[in-house]
């Protein structure tokens, strides 16, 4: 397949004219551009100092949501596990407590561990809980000195909600208190 | 000449070293945040001063810190180095930098006076005292010119501009030993490129000169900043000689639009690719020492140097300090000029950069100074008409010599070609 003659369209460079060919005003508008930015607003955030206002559905550190008494919130029905495209999350379940049984929970997660390094931060144990106990938050700068220390247990996620909610930064589905369907419990 | 005082002139010595090495920290620090605040950033700010009010924001302690990094980190000489040129080529390369300052007036200054002239008839009487008085009027400035500060280390320097000249042009040395004795092609392609830019860059810095020369008729920098506290700053003169010396001392300096040997994005680090440490810093103290030279140099050649209109009315301590503050003045000016167009103008290419040089700078450097001469023999060096050829100069030779010109027929060649072919394949 050739090129056919009318199908090529010609760029050329536009002609200049006297005052484009000595350079100096183009450079002196050049000049002008730079000295604006000089004085122009800055965008940098001086980190530390200032925090990120990061927007309710960032993916972050997960927390593990309480209900209104205090417990964890989590069934121990293993869909996060499951959604898991990493498999950082293990999940020990056990028969929940007597005085749990009453209120309509039948089971509880004994353990909650997510590697903390394993994880993609993809959002999809969020998205498949149904009870909406697994939340990704806005915090973003989680540090450790070793390994074992970036494996969060239950007790740290708790902390996690803890700390969110103390500083008020709910994650999207907490802040937007629409949960999904399954998140309150049965009246019964 | 001036009476030599070993004591003023080791005083001025270790002042303006450890003024200009204390600036120098400053000004990487100036050139930093100022990049920074082009690129709408706010550059560094982690470190201030004690006591000092806003030098956290201002990042004043990063001067400091920055010199200790240069002294602290490990000297590293590779294996495969010509180890005597390696070493030797910072210190050239800074050593000549601050050589040059040595004829720069830094601050207030008086022209020596000039020889007397005197017109003997071998047959007429009284030649004796002629000459007794000639003796005596020149031994009357010669002392009236003592009694007086001047703020320059070699002051009365007759070649004065020459030393210069000659010296900053060494700072080529110090590049090229550097780049050959590295044994690293990166540094030797950016030696290469520094020797040829700087060959070919000497020219048009030359005629430049040579036209400000012409107008004076001194080459002493003294003199030039007397001429034009007499006859109005040189820019109103010869702003075309200005536009060229700017161009070529940017060349010199290897900054921004001509900075080829060190282009970090085609060759590394350039001619100091392989130096680390103090080494590494000598190079850099060096490439600004000539920022500072060169702009010390523009601000005496065309805008009068420590003069100012109605500087000469204040007495005594106050004339000292006002002339220092304007020339600081302007020397800044410049030095922020270096780094506004180092973030205004994009690198040149090195075939653009000759073109540049050869097929612009030097012949328009010609015409000056042709004009110049021309304006001095006919018309007593009449300011005005030297203007309006300046201006002229600028408007008809940019026509001619366009590198455009030649860039436009050359796409059109190409576009014949590529439709022959196009007919010969069917």
């Amino acid at each position: 397949m050739t090129t056919k003659e009318q199908d090529i369209r010609w760029v050329e460079a536009p002609k200049l004219t006297l005052l484009d060919r000595l350079y100096l005003p183009a450079i002196a508008q050049g000049i002008s551009t730079t000295v604006k930015h000089l004085f122009g607003p800055k965008l940098t955030e001086t980190y530390p100092e200032v925090r990120p206002n990061l927007p309710s559905n960032y993916r972050g550190v997960h927390r593990l949501n309480r209900d209104e008494k205090g417990r964890v919130k989590c069934v121990a029905c293993y869909m996060c596990a499951t959604a898991c495209p990493a498999h950082c999350i293990d999940i020990v379940a056990a028969p929940a407590p007597e005085e749990w049984q009453k209120d309509g929970r039948e089971k509880y997660p004994e353990t909650f561990v997510i590697d903390e390094l394993r994880c993609i931060y993809c959002g999809m144990c969020e998205e498949a809980c149904p009870v909406d106990a697994i939340e990704l938050t806005t915090l973003f700068d989680l540090t450790g000195l070793s390994r074992e220390q970036m494996v969060f247990d239950k007790e740290k996620l708790l902390s996690v909600y803890d700390t969110t909610v103390a500083s008020g930064t709910d994650p999207v589905r907490s802040s937007m208190s629409s949960l999904g369907p399954a998140a309150e419990l049965p009246k019964s | 000449m001036p009476e030599f005082v070993l004591l003023t002139t080791v005083v001025f010595i270790t002042l303006v070293m450890s003024v200009i090495l204390g600036v120098v920290a400053y000004l990487i620090l100036l050139e930093r945040k100022i990049s920074a605040w082009m690129q709408d950033r706010l550059g560094p700010n982690r470190i201030g001063l004690p006591l000092v009010p806003f030098s956290q924001s201002l990042g004043l302690g990063h001067a400091i810190v920055d010199g200790l990094k240069m002294l602290l980190k490990e000297d590293i000489i590779p294996k495969h180095v010509d180890k005597w040129f390696y070493i030797i080529a910072p210190s050239v390369s800074a050593a000549t930098a601050l050589l040059a300052f040595a004829v720069v007036p830094f601050g207030p200054s008086v022209a020596p006076p000039q020889p007397v002239p005197i017109w003997v008839d071998a047959n007429a009487a009284g030649n004796e005292t002629l000459i007794e008085n000639a003796v005596a009027t020149f031994q009357s400035q010669q002392s009236d010119y003592r009694s007086k500060t001047n703020f320059v280390i070699a002051p009365g320097l007759d070649i004065g501009f020459l030393f210069t000249f000659a010296i900053t042009s060494l700072a080529a040395y110090g590049i090229v030993l550097g780049g050959w004795s590295s044994d690293n092609k990166y540094s030797l392609l950016g030696a290469l490129r520094s020797s040829a830019q700087l060959i070919s860059y000497e020219i048009p810095l030359g005629t430049a000169i040579l036209a400000v020369v012409i107008c004076v008729g001194s080459l002493n920098l003294e003199r030039i900043v007397d001429y034009q506290i007499n006859h109005g700053w040189l820019i109103s003169v010869l702003p075309l000689g200005f536009i060229l010396f700017l161009t070529s001392v940017f060349a010199e300096c290897n900054r921004l639009p001509f900075d080829l040997p060190d282009a970090e994005q085609e060759l590394v680090g350039g001619y100091h690719t392989e130096y680390s440490s103090l080494k590494f810093g000598l190079f850099f103290l060096g490439e600004y020492i000539h920022m500072i030279t060169t702009s010390f140099m523009l601000a005496i050649l065309f805008f009068g140097g420590w003069y100012f209109p109605g500087i000469q009315q204040l007495d005594g301590i106050t004339y000292f300090i006002a002339g220092f503050a304007v020339l600081f003045f302007k020397v800044f000016c410049f030095i922020l000029l270096y780094m506004l167009v180092r973030w205004t103008l994009p690198r040149f290419r090195f075939d653009q950069l000759m073109g540049l040089a050869w097929q612009v700078l030097i012949p328009l450097g010609v015409i000056n100074i042709i004009g110049v001469m021309i304006v001095q023999e006919f018309f007593s060096g009449n300011q005005l008409i030297l203007l309006i050829l300046s201006l002229l100069l600028i408007l008809t030779t940019t026509g001619l010599v366009s590198v455009n010109h030649t860039l436009q027929s050359r796409a059109t060649i190409s576009r014949k070609l590529y439709l022959n072919r196009l007919r010969d394949l069917r």
